[in-house]
């Protein structure tokens, strides 16, 4: 059976904006367009049909296609495309018996199953994943052997069949909304379940309901069909599938006879699967971002900034006119990063301080060449060593650069522990691997390396964990492991974000010791980026303040502690002194 | 993993045993006409009467229902009503049919399905909108259609490949692969398009996973962290689409096997089905509903194994 999964969480949306968005869409339009033609031709059959589709013209059998009969006639001599028009209706119809029952079945029980869940819940999810271990088909032979050979109670029961995909869809979909706060607000204020499911949870599900209603047709149309050329239909009745059958009865003798009724068959479940792709693109407001021409267009949004290198000035890294932007769906280019330079000595801690959003972390990830792929870097330069990553005029980082010196010379230690750690693996393979590749030693030495290593950063017992899977270590000791990867080659560079943020508040200072003691132990420059200006104060020689993208001031620690010039800076610090989150919109704000 | 297995061997149980009920009560309480469909319509009252009676239809159906069971539990599904043979027999020597179609279809599928949807995942671009077309395509144009086709292509026209029956593989091995290749090329087309979609998706959003950032930044090969890290943490959603396809295949093996003339379980039950021959259909759906089971023990098996955090319980 065929699930779909569609994106349950799609807001509701105004009519009228999704028509629009659909009518740019030429494949939208010309499968609607289809569709409403077969309705119509299926509606208004005997008056447009040119013939009585049971009418044989025995001078005229296996015709091709001429003025009389258009698309030829059958071996009875019957009129191909009369028969087509005719067979439309039993067609459309068997689709719609198929959605209103799967519709009736699947939403109210799965408006149930997720609004009071319990019990019921667990009886009709039980009965769900039973219906969709059953392989259509079977079930429908089944059906026919004992209800016998009427198409239109096979339909019936293949509705009951793919209720599941309703049934999910609705039950996740009230599920997510049954805890939002407009529902509590709802409830508190005294509206009735009914109206509440009918009012706030019934807009959420009718996109998904409709997009899945259309992929239903297709599939219901080719079950029909596929019934039908079996010959388990009533064999009076004209269909796609009978058509399908007799042509391929007689493929030896006229190959193209089966030609039509396999055409029509294709098209119109194509025509409802694209409309439902078209459908959930408009709801969902897909940007095609990837497409390479909104790419370039955004590109060339950007005004190279600084196309002239730089000098060699002798600093580790040196990032200069920095400029990093994501392509938006009408192809401008949204920037993150504008004009960013930043340099960082040997053994040197730089400090990059700012708000959520401030660009900070894009920044680092510039350096070690791991922006998201639908990233751009607009404009700029980045030199690590006197190896230039980034050229200007580049729009990406080199990776075949970067990996000479990605894990050996430059080293990341990421902001969420648990997330950056291979489940599937043990913490001991995750760390010698990527040093028997880097540094080219054995396994062997590899693993004595690792556990002096882990027991540098000051864990217990490192045989343990060496054997453990991440899953079962707490976040403080993930944290170290990665840490202690990070160091593991003794990089001359190590970019750090955020590496206290996710831990509780003892560690992170246990790991704030940790990383000065090592990078004064190791020489190691260092790259630091974090939201606090504690950790700054703590560890950095120098600091740089990010707000909106851009550098908005940098100096000695001491100095810019002292003596902040910028407003956004004194927010940002007078917020940490009385021991606040520096991290709401009335920092942001204080700008202006 | 040993309480894992039983319990999943439990519910299966507890599945086929609901099932199994519900298709007899219901192929079962309506088979008034079988009698005069077997003797015919000149037969008299009595014979019909005396037939039904045969047939063990004069009985309460509940009753009916627990006596078959039982012997179904002795691994009897009872006799074919038309030929008097045995059920158990006939499905025994059809299911190497089917299961040969399904499963190199479902092998060749899951291959193929594999390498388009991580090419489209890794590399997007024309690749990843190739495939997206093959999906709609493969959405839009049912089995039996496509096989109509390659019958029409490679047989008729181009004379390369029979079009229709069976060479058994101990008979003739290169006949037997030659009958294939046009029902499995059928089969294939719209198992691999659904599949490499979804396939592609999952691994698109292993992709996004911070650990893959951080190996990378470890010095770690990209080829090694897609073949290795990346393929293996979307493996768990890759079998659970395979082994729904597989589902899917035995309901769509049943028409590509009468096409094609091949003698599987579906060209059983689409004659029984046509004959009136209720219990032989049973039979199918019985012997259907056991391999769907036995197929989801399999994945989750795998799955359990893939997981750590299920393998070292």
């Amino acid at each position: 059976m065929t699930t779909l999964e569609t994106n349950v969480h799609a807001t509701p949306i105004v009519r009228r904006s999704l028509l629009g968005r659909l009518a740019r869409n030429p494949l939208a339009i010309g499968s609607a367009l289809y569709l409403i033609v077969l309705i119509g031709l299926a509606l208004f059959a005997s008056l447009v049909a040119p013939f009585d589709p049971s009418f044989t013209d025995i001078e005229a059998v296996m015709t091709d296609p001429n003025s009389t009969h258009f698309l030829g006639t059958d071996s009875a001599g019957r009129d191909v495309l009369s028969r087509l028009i005719f067979g439309s209706q039993s067609t459309l119809i068997a689709a719609v018996v198929s959605i209103v029952t799967s519709i009736v079945v699947g939403v109210p029980s799965g408006l149930i199953a997720g609004y009071y869940g319990k019990r019921f819940d667990a009886v009709a999810s039980w009965l769900s994943n039973m219906l969709q271990a059953l392989p259509v088909i079977i079930v429908l032979l089944a059906v026919s052997a004992s209800l016998g050979s009427e198409i239109l109670i096979s339909m019936f029961v293949f509705g009951i069949l793919i209720a599941p995909g309703f049934f999910r869809l609705t039950r996740t979909a009230v599920m997510g909304v049954r805890n939002e706060l407009y529902v509590d607000a709802a409830r508190v204020s005294g509206l009735s379940d009914f109206r509440i499911i009918v009012r706030h949870i019934l807009t959420v599900v009718r996109a998904p309901i409709i997009i899945q209603s259309a992929m239903i047709s297709g599939i219901a149309i080719s079950v029909q069909s596929g019934l039908a050329f079996l010959g388990l239909g009533d064999s009076k009745q004209i269909s796609w599938g009978v058509m399908l059958n007799e042509g391929f009865v007689n493929i030896f003798s006229n190959p193209k006879l089966v030609l039509w009724s396999a055409l029509v068959i294709s098209l119109t479940i194509g025509a409802f699967v694209l409309l439902g792709n078209a459908l959930r693109d408009a709801l969902e407001d897909t940007q095609k971002i990837e497409a390479s021409g909104s790419r370039k267009k955004a590109r060339r949004q950007v005004s190279k900034i600084s196309s002239t290198r730089i000098e060699e000035t002798g600093h580790l890294l040196e990032v200069s006119h920095l400029s990093v932007g994501y392509a938006q769906g009408d192809g401008s280019l949204k920037q993150v990063v504008s004009d960013v330079s930043i340099n960082v000595n040997k053994g040197e801690v730089l400090g990059i301080v700012g708000e959520s959003g401030s660009g900070k972390s894009q920044t680092a990830f510039s350096i070690l060449g791991l922006l998201p792929s639908n990233a751009i870097i607009a404009s700029g330069q980045i030199i690590f060593d006197g190896n230039e990553l980034v050229s200007p005029q580049d729009g990406a980082v080199s990776q075949k650069q970067l990996a000479k010196f990605r894990g050996k010379r430059i080293a990341y230690i990421p902001q969420e522990p648990m997330s950056n750690l291979d489940p599937s693996f043990t913490i001991g393979y995750q760390l010698i691997r990527p040093m028997t590749q880097v540094l080219g030693i054995s396994k062997k030495e590899a693993r004595a390396k690792a556990l002096s290593i882990l027991d540098i950063v000051g864990i217990v017992n490192p045989k343990r964990v060496m054997k453990s899977y991440p899953h079962e270590i707490s976040g403080g000791m993930a944290q170290r492991v990665l840490i202690a990867g990070a160091i593991s080659c003794e990089p001359d560079l190590l970019i750090a974000d955020e590496p206290t943020t996710a831990l509780d508040v003892t560690v992170q200072a246990e790991v704030l010791d940790l990383l000065r003691d090592l990078q004064k132990r190791l020489g190691m420059g260092m790259v630091l980026v974090t939201h606090n200006f504690g950790v700054i104060a703590d560890l950095a020689d120098r600091v740089v303040v990010m707000q909106y993208g851009r550098v908005v001031e940098s100096g000695e620690v001491r100095e810019v502690l002292r003596n902040p010039q910028e407003k956004y800076t004194q927010v940002l610090l007078s917020s940490m002194l009385e021991g606040k989150q520096p991290m709401t919109m009335l920092t942001a704000n204080a700008r202006d | 993993m040993l309480g894992f297995i039983t319990r999943r061997l439990l519910s299966g149980a507890l599945l086929l045993l609901v099932i199994s009920a519900l298709a007899y009560i219901l192929m079962f309480s309506f088979t008034n006409n079988i009698a005069i469909h077997i003797l015919g319509d000149a037969a008299t009252q009595q014979q019909i009467i005396a037939k039904q009676h045969e047939l063990g239809l004069d009985q309460p159906i509940l009753k009916r229902y627990f006596e078959w069971l039982s012997n179904a539990l002795q691994g009897n599904l009872g006799t074919s009503w038309l030929s008097s043979e045995s059920i158990t027999d006939s499905l025994m020597s059809r299911l190497p049919v089917t299961l040969t179609l399904a499963g190199i279809t479902i092998l060749i599928s899951a291959v193929l399905a594999t390498v388009l949807g991580a090419f489209a995942a890794v590399k997007g671009g024309w690749i990843d909108r190739v495939v997206q077309l093959i999906g709609i395509f493969g959405f839009a144009v049912p089995n039996f259609v496509v096989a109509i086709f390659f019958v029409a292509l490679f047989a008729i026209n181009l004379a390369l490949l029979p079009a229709t029956g069976w060479v058994a593989f101990e008979d003739d091995p290169a006949g037997w692969a030659l009958s294939l290749v046009l029902p499995i090329g059928a089969l294939v087309l719209g198992t691999v398009a659904s599949s490499a979609q979804q396939i592609r998706s999952a691994i698109k959003s292993v992709l996004e996973r911070d650990w893959v950032r951080t190996l990378t930044s470890r010095g770690i090969p990209r080829r090694e962290i897609l073949l290795k890290h990346v393929l293996r943490a979307a493996a768990p959603a890759g079998l659970t689409v395979l082994s729904l396809q597989f589902v899917g295949l035995l309901g769509g093996v049943v028409i590509i096997e009468q096409m094609f003339a091949l003698p599987g379980m579906g060209y059983l039950a689409v004659a029984s089905t046509t004959t009136g021959d209720t219990p032989v259909v049973m039979g199918v759906v019985v012997y259907t509903v056991i391999l769907v089971i036995l197929v989801n023990l399999i994945v989750d098996l795998l799955n359990g194994w893939l997981n750590p955090k299920v393998r070292v319980k």
